[in-house]
């Protein structure tokens, strides 16, 4: 069985002659469409390669009759594109902040700028929708950090948070309460601040808290507790948090603070570029 | 004699890959420097136990040597489960990040079990098949024992010696970053000693072969060899940090570093899963069909075309890249030029079935080999296509090319080895017939709508992904980012992880089948002599 012949048929072609192991070869010629097809692929390579740039020489490669190039493409491209935007950059990086929702026509513009650019370089923390991740602002909704008009988000952008980058960046630093106060106080003061929004956790302890906030948080979230968009202070009445509003998490920002950072922009986009993004981000909803 | 030798050389492996263990610099060398000390200790007290016992002398040149052929074929079936199981898993990890375990972190994540699917795939379930049939190919048609004595135990056993080293290298951090050639220096070192006793005994076998002339099947597997020896060597100069450490530098840098990993990246797709892989279609398709090979001119023709053009084609990875246009342009003009010697492997293996086409409904095995050369014939026309610069633009980069690779891989590869190993095994282990033919059946269902979910949905998922990254508004700005088209992607995901199931589950099936065939299929008279054919 191991070598047992290939089984013949009356209308077979005669064969190489030789067996290997019981296998035997056909005298086929070649299929004829098998050969014009490989005949056209060279001569169309040869063609290809007299166009484009293809072969390489001494001191370069020759460039092609077409004299077409991938980087001479992209710069085409470019140009291209640069050319029909230009004055709408232009306009942009001129137009009076405040102005610009009066001008329709660069403001949608801007908007659409803004987009691609904050899908870009933005989305990787804020997310594509700009919904925001725990510890990253949500820029959808009326609550602002740092001031919710076109000019603060613009100064924001442009200058980032708590960068060591950029010297005109927003800065402030919530004390570490746990060094500061004790225990209980703390645990006093998670209670108060949870009772402003919501449920606090033992409401025996709110009234006690409400006090030690009086004395050590009052001097940046307000009185009345707020915020200040002054000093970055979050609004604490409002029931949305950037890192939770469930128990251990407040207690773990009020023991060990935070330290939200974000980078300067103004080096890597152009002015007219952070200004479309502060465009994008103040028509999301939230603009005031 | 010869083992107080053998005994000195593994006594004192034994010894300096303990003093490597003891200076390890990082966890890596250190495991894989213990893997190799109790492999040499382990082998050491095994020649220790056996060295006075009286050697049997008998003259055993008559007979085939299918032993070493026999391990092969376990080896290529159980890697091939594994590697299937690590890429079913990998796939779902895709879909869902949260089977990226945090306990498993650095160890178990997507990033450092993807080398490890790859290589088990390609290298373990692929290289231990070619390695089984070259073997059992070049000793029927030369009608000649292998060459070399226990040499070939010694390639197989060191084949899988470098598996594991390379394995465990990849989960513990250890990898040069090059794809399909992640393994460190040290490793690297090991598989070309491997691989060129491989050669040896393959060409050994052939100059000793007792035909007048060299069957086609052996042209396809020399070539194989001799080339991925000299792709190795060229991919992986680097110059070793430490020889304590497995860190290297490679020799290259730059874009000469991506043009020579490109090179070798794209031939060990042509030579290691293409000619490797036509040599075992050459010899298993006549051998099920039982009909003569179609065309011994289209043979000779698409040979030599294929391996003069293949080496030529890898710059098309690098399209629009730092690597210079003129490069690109000649990897591009030669894959195109390449389709049609490609197809003459095609056109040989479906021809040669004219006149025994009833096979197809009564054969699983043949309808395996014939879907196999079909899938074959599919991804040597679509790697052509996308080899093209204005495809390329859309394809690079997205889930495309990994569905064309994988339509190949499962389809072409995959395929036709499951066809060999149902082949293989009856006659190694002299039994009359596989253990059930309706289990084959089910294998190639199961198979099949594996590979059609898988490439398809890859193929919608890849060129939805390239839409999407190019797509821009009216004034040129760009209107998705990037986490909006991964977000997309998640339906094909599942889907592809799905297909990956039931590839995974087929090859299950056939690993018990194989087995039940070997345990309980009635055998027949052992028929192994080197005769040559009249």
């Amino acid at each position: 069985m191991a070598n047992k012949p290939s089984k013949k048929q009356d209308n077979d072609p005669s064969t190489t002659g030789h067996s290997w192991d019981g296998i035997e070869e056909f005298n086929n010629p070649l299929p004829r469409w098998w050969l014009w097809s490989f005949y056209a692929t060279i001569i169309w390579g040869i063609g290809y390669v007299i166009a484009y740039p293809a072969w390489p020489m001494i001191n370069s490669a020759t460039a092609g009759v077409l004299g077409w190039s991938t980087r001479g493409d992209v710069i085409t491209e470019i140009a291209a594109v640069e050319e029909a935007n230009a004055e709408n950059w232009a306009q942009l990086a001129a137009v009076d902040m405040t102005q610009l929702a009066e001008n329709p026509e660069l403001n949608d513009y801007a908007t659409k700028a803004g987009a691609a650019v904050f899908r870009t370089w933005c989305a990787q923390c804020h997310g594509s929708g700009a919904a925001g991740f725990k510890g990253y602002p949500n820029l959808l909704d009326n609550d602002w950090l740092w001031g919710g008009d076109i000019e603060a988000i613009h100064t924001t952008i442009a200058h980032g948070i708590r960068n060591e980058d950029d010297p005109d960046a927003h800065y402030s630093e919530m004390p570490a309460f746990g060094e500061v106060l004790a225990r209980d106080e703390i645990e006093q003061v998670v209670n108060y601040v949870m009772s402003l929004s919501g449920t606090p956790r033992d409401a025996t302890l709110v009234s006690a808290g409400e006090t030690v906030f009086a004395d050590n948080c009052a001097s940046c979230h307000g009185e009345d507790a707020t915020g200040d968009q002054m000093q970055g202070a979050p609004n604490l009445k409002d029931a949305i948090w950037l890192y939770g509003g469930d128990y251990d998490t407040v207690k773990a920002t009020v023991t060990y603070s935070r330290f939200g950072v974000m980078p300067s922009w103004n080096q890597r986009l152009t002015e007219a570029e952070v200004r479309a993004v502060a465009a994008y981000v103040h028509q999301l909803g939230g603009g005031e | 004699m010869s083992n107080y030798i053998k005994l000195i050389v593994l006594g004192l492996i034994t010894f300096l890959a303990l003093i490597a263990a003891n200076f390890a610099r990082d966890l890596a060398y250190l495991v894989n420097a213990l893997t190799v000390a109790l492999a040499a200790a382990g082998l050491f007290l095994w020649v220790l136990r056996h060295t006075d016992e009286p050697r049997e002398t008998v003259d055993l040149s008559g007979e085939y040597m299918d032993g070493v052929i026999r391990a092969g074929v376990v080896a290529t079936a159980l890697w091939g489960v594994v590697g299937f199981l690590v890429g079913t898993f990998i796939a779902f990890q895709l879909a869902f990040p949260q089977l990226n375990f945090e306990w498993a972190e650095g160890y178990a994540n997507f990033g450092r079990l993807r080398p490890l699917h790859t290589s088990a795939v390609i290298f373990a379930f692929g290289g231990n098949a070619l390695i089984a049939t070259s073997l059992y190919v070049v000793q029927r048609t030369s009608a000649a024992r292998l060459w070399g004595g226990n040499l070939a135990w010694f390639v197989f056993w060191g084949y899988q010696l470098f598996i594991v080293l390379a394995a465990t290298g990849y989960l513990l951090g250890a990898t040069q970053s090059k794809e399909y050639a992640e393994p460190e220096w040290y490793v690297d070192l090991w598989l070309t000693v491997i691989w060129l006793s491989y050669l040896a005994v393959f060409v050994g076998t052939i100059a000793r072969r007792k035909e007048p002339h060299i069957y086609v099947a052996n042209w396809f597997y020399l070539s194989f060899i001799i080339t991925v020896a000299m792709l190795h060597v060229f991919n992986n100069l680097s110059i070793p940090v430490s020889i304590f450490g497995s860190k290297s530098v490679q020799v290259f840098s730059g874009v000469q570093d991506a043009m020579v990993q490109w090179w070798y990246g794209h031939n060990a797709v042509g030579f290691f899963l293409t000619a490797g892989f036509l040599g075992m279609m050459y010899y298993f398709v006549p051998k099920q069909a039982e009909r003569p090979v179609f065309s011994y001119k289209l043979s000779i023709i698409h040979f030599w075309a294929l391996i003069f053009l293949y080496i030529w084609a890898g710059p098309h990875h690098l399209h629009y890249t730092a690597l210079p246009d003129w490069a690109t342009t000649l990897g591009m003009v030669f894959s195109i030029i390449l389709w049609m010697p490609s197809w003459g492997g095609m056109i040989n293996g479906l021809m040669t079935l004219s006149g025994a086409w009833d096979k197809l409904r009564t054969d699983p095995i043949i309808r395996m080999m014939v879907i196999s050369i079909g899938f074959y014939g599919m991804s040597t026309f679509e790697g052509p296509m996308m080899s093209i610069r204005a495809v390329n633009s859309l394809s690079h980069y997205t889930d495309w090319t990994i569905g064309h690779v994988h339509s190949g891989a499962l389809g072409w590869n995959g395929m036709i080895t499951f066809g060999a190993l149902y082949f293989l095994v009856p006659k190694l282990w002299n039994r009359e017939r596989l253990y059930s033919l309706s289990l084959v059946s089910w294998h190639f269902w199961l198979a099949t709508i594996g590979i059609i979910l898988y490439a398809a949905s890859m193929w919608v998922t890849g060129i939805m992904e390239g839409l999407m990254w190019r797509e821009v508004d009216a004034n040129g700005f760009l209107v998705n980012s990037f986490a909006d088209t991964v977000a997309a992607k998640f339906p094909m995901y599942v889907v592809r992880g799905l297909g990956g199931v039931l590839f995974l589950s087929g090859g299950i099936i056939m690993c018990y089948n194989l087995y039940m065939t070997v345990r309980r299929s009635p055998a027949v008279t052992a028929e192994n002599s080197a005769v040559p054919a009249e």
